[in-house]
């Protein structure tokens, strides 16, 4: 199992033990973690699972791909930034033990 | 009408149609609302269907959950492009004497990311927020006037009133004025031959008209400070207000004709929804926090937009068919949303799912409804209401469709209101 923090928007901390190979996505709505919406089941069709991820986390998550559709989808996303990806899009592994992702105050 | 309800015969001679002889785009099947007859067996026998001949020419019925979800998320693939006939299963035409509106709905990226980006934040949640108190308030105001105990037509004074209302809060619209704004948005989708308008030169007149009464209302907004109306939004905003005016009406009119038929529908399908399943109509009455699962499902079950369309850049396999470069594809919502091996129990309607979002009435992909979390607030504000006031909306008598291959509407419901 993987612990992976999940920071809601008003600070709020919940740490979650998730199983290889889940995606960041599905750690959090197994956990009932508030704020991923996850509607399209986890195809990168909706961007209501967007999450900031910590800083510190970034290179080792890796970096939106430039053009791809994770991008596409993001841009149009609200308060959207360098640091943004889709937590569908997120496979957990064990070198992201410690794992910080920050939900958005909304989905959209 | 329910499936109980169709004639027996009816019901016979579907099921006996050679599957190559169906064909799902003739309007007067969703008016009759036996449409799902069809696509059951499109889903089961042929889930990717072609239709050689048709009112509307050879098409492409996509009727999958999965299948759609595949063509939705794959622009590069399958166009939204107007001039290669747009997004509906009648192509758009280029007309003589048609004033042209683009808007980006009907485009493929770059153009439609520039512009989508350009006018997303005005719809966004947090903007959403600021709106809510008036929208809540003016619904209030409708509700409370509506007389209780009597027949009455609940689109035409809830549904329609409703929509009309929130569209012209979102605009900061002089309010004794807004039946304009349903007005322009019948019109800018509107051909002759619906009878909305009389000639296309008729119809381009008005959008002038339109098109002055925005741009005064831009004038005004531009010299005050800027507020969170969309007008003022899009005047002050540095990545829309140099927009040319044409393309400023375009984005414009894309947001009220968007939101007006669908959430109307969606207004009038619930109340339907709920007097077809009394069981369901008990719970919401029991706990009126199943609102916030049932809003989604109410726009499941109805699925305002039956189907958007998507033309082929060039040869690609969906579901095994060979699909030619050119050919129009039809993503057919209305079915996709009672698929079954992705949908529990598609067919009924049921107000606390677990994943009520998991539908495609909003589409999937870049070209996801900008609208989608507004048609989703407007609907939890109106269904809060309802509940504060009335103990039952009950329909009283045969509803009506509306002749739309597109469009999935209820025309006509008349009901009676119970007090609470
Ligand atoms: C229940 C109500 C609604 C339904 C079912 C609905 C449905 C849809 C669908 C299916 C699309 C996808 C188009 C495509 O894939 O080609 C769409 C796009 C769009 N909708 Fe909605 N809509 C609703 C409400 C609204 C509202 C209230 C607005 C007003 C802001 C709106 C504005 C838009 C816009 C601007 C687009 C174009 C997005 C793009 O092309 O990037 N919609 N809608
Ligand atoms: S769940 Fe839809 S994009 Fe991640």
């Amino acid at each position: 199992m993987v612990k992976v923090t999940f920071v809601s928007n008003n600070g709020t901390r919940r740490e979650v033990h998730v199983a290889e190979g889940e995606t960041a996505r599905e750690a959090a709505l197994f956990n009932d973690v508030p704020g991923i919406d996850g509607d399209c089941g986890g195809a990168c069709a909706c961007a209501t699972c967007h999450v900031h991820v910590d800083q510190a986390w970034i290179d080792k998550v890796g970096r939106l791909e430039e053009g791809g559709a994770e991008a596409e989808l993001l841009q149009f996303a609200e308060g959207a930034n360098e640091y943004s990806r889709l937590a569908c899009q997120i496979p957990i592994k064990p070198t992201l033990e410690g794992l910080v992702l920050h939900v958005p105050e909304q989905q959209y | 009408m329910s499936i109980d309800t169709i004639e027996p015969d009816t019901v016979e001679r579907i099921a006996s149609l050679p599957i190559d002889q169906i064909d799902v785009s003739r309007p007067s099947l969703f008016q009759k609302d036996t449409i799902g007859l069809f696509f059951n067996r499109l889903r089961n026998e042929d889930p990717v269907h072609y239709c050689r001949e048709s009112n509307v020419g050879p098409f492409w019925s996509v009727t999958k959950f999965d299948d759609i979800m595949a063509v939705d998320t794959n622009h590069k693939i399958f166009s939204s492009e107007a001039k290669l006939g747009g997004i509906a299963i009648q192509d758009m035409h280029s007309v003589e004497g048609a004033l042209e509106l683009e808007m980006f709905i009907a485009m493929d990226p770059p153009k439609h990311d520039q512009q989508r980006k350009a006018v997303t934040s005005a719809v966004a949640p947090s903007n959403l927020q600021l709106l809510e108190p008036t929208i809540r308030e003016r619904a209030c105001q409708i509700l409370d006037d509506l007389p209780v105990g009597e027949d009455i037509d609940w689109v035409d004074k809830v549904s329609i009133e409703l929509t009309t209302m929130t569209l012209a809060t979102l605009f900061d619209f002089p309010w004794e004025e807004r039946r304009k704004l349903t007005r322009w948005s019948d019109i800018t989708t509107a051909a002759p031959e619906t009878g909305i308008v009389e000639s296309y030169e008729a119809r381009r007149q008005e959008l002038i008209e339109c098109a002055m009464y925005f741009k005064g209302l831009w004038d005004q907004r531009i010299n005050e400070e800027p507020k969170n109306d969309l007008i003022s939004i899009m005047a002050h905003s540095p990545a829309t207000r140099d927009m040319p005016f044409l393309e400023f009406l375009g984005n414009l009119l894309l947001l009220i004709v968007g939101g007006n038929d669908t959430t109307r529908n969606s207004i009038s399908g619930g109340v339907l929804a709920l007097n077809q399943n009394p069981d369901e109509y008990r719970k919401l009455n029991g706990d009126p926090s199943l609102i916030a699962s049932m809003v989604p499902e109410i726009i499941r079950w109805q699925t305002p937009l039956t189907h958007m369309r998507r033309t082929a850049l060039q040869d690609w396999d969906i579901g095994g068919k060979q699909i030619r470069k050119g050919d129009k594809v039809v993503m057919w919502y209305l079915s996709g949303n009672r698929d079954d091996t992705v949908i529990d129990r598609a067919d009924q309607f049921i107000i606390d799912r677990k994943n009520p979002r998991h539908h495609l009435s909003f589409g999937y992909g870049i070209h996801r409804c900008m609208g989608n979390r507004l048609a989703e607030l407007q609907l939890r504000i109106i269904w809060e209401e309802i509940h504060k006031r009335f103990a039952k909306v009950e329909v009283t008598g045969e509803p009506e469709r509306l002749f739309s291959n597109f469009v999935r509407g209820i025309t006509k419901l008349p009901v009676r209101l119970h007090a609470r």
